[in-house]
């Protein structure tokens, strides 16, 4: 179970991390939407729409980190599974 | 002593284009916007809201005379943070359900300068959002496009009218989170309003 755990942390963070970079290594906050602006040629006005597009950012970052050490913390209740002791093998 | 006929309806056609046009703001194609920025802890917060209406009084003769509201609906204010649209829209800060309209009422145009068809002003007028109103200036730029509506909406004749306009205010003036949070949310938010408004030709 400890080893599960801790595989799992470092997949979180693993996943996280290549998640976020793909995306453009957004540095500011997570956002469900990017803007799109178009112009209109009678008024030259830019028009602006929003085109959903999930876009990673910091707080998603720590919020994976987050996940992942509590997962790491987790583990470190459950112990490593006991070798069998001098005595338990003369037995 | 009467009048020639001809003379009367001269008259009447010149009284008619120099009357002032009504040009209305709401914008069938979606393009007019107006963008809220503010400065935060990670990066500017970036927004925009494209529920506008209302109307402008204008007249290409007589720039200096123009009147009119705009009105932002709050509900369509929107930023691409999912969390911070909500927290825009609740109670605590703009509080949307209570306060559904920004608005902004033209008094007066001063510094009026035309050119061809672009007009520079400084406009005085009172700002409403969150229940607070407050008279502001601010620099506007006019731009009066004759027989030009036909180009946006197809069968329709008449003119546009189109508004940019840019100012600044500080939340804490319009009640809004006074004395709070701000280190995360700046007080000071810039404004600006790019809008087209038609006058149909019936």
């Amino acid at each position: 179970m400890k080893r599960i755990l801790q595989r799992m942390a470092v997949l979180v963070l693993l996943a996280a991390g290549i998640t976020w970079l793909v995306t453009g290594a957004n540095r500011g906050w997570t956002k469900t939407s990017v803007v799109v602006k178009t112009l209109d040629p009678v008024t030259e006005i830019e028009g602006i729409t929003y085109q959903k597009k999930f876009l990673p950012g910091l707080d998603f970052l720590g919020g994976s980190a987050l996940v992942a050490a509590l997962l790491g913390g987790t583990s470190l209740f459950f112990r490593k599974k006991n070798q069998p002791t001098q005595n338990q093998k003369q037995d | 002593m009467k009048l020639h006929p001809l003379i009367a309806l001269s008259c009447l056609a010149t009284a008619v284009h120099a009357a002032p046009e009504t040009f209305d703001f709401k914008d069938p194609k979606g393009v007019n916007n107006a963008v809220f920025k503010l400065t935060a802890p990670l990066e500017t917060i970036e927004g925009s809201a494209s529920g506008i209406s209302g109307t402008v009084s204008f007249d290409p003769e007589n720039p200096a005379a123009t009147t009119g509201k705009i009105v932002v609906a709050g509900k369509s204010l929107t930023v691409p943070n999912p969390m911070q649209r909500e927290h825009m829209h609740s109670a605590k800060w703009l509080d949307v359900a209570k306060y559904p309209e920004i608005t902004f009422a033209a008094e007066s145009l001063a510094n009026v300068k035309t050119e061809t068809n672009v007009t520079t002003a400084d406009v005085t007028g009172i700002f409403t959002l969150h229940g607070v109103s407050k008279k502001i200036t601010a620099p506007i730029k006019l731009t009066y496009l004759a027989d030009k509506l036909s180009a946006e909406r197809p069968n329709l004749k008449g003119d546009l009218l189109v508004i940019r306009a840019s100012f600044v205010i500080n939340r804490e003036d319009f009640n809004i989170q006074k004395g709070q949070f701000l280190d995360k949310v700046a007080n000071t938010i810039d404004l600006s309003l790019s809008i087209a408004g038609a006058a149909i030709i019936k």
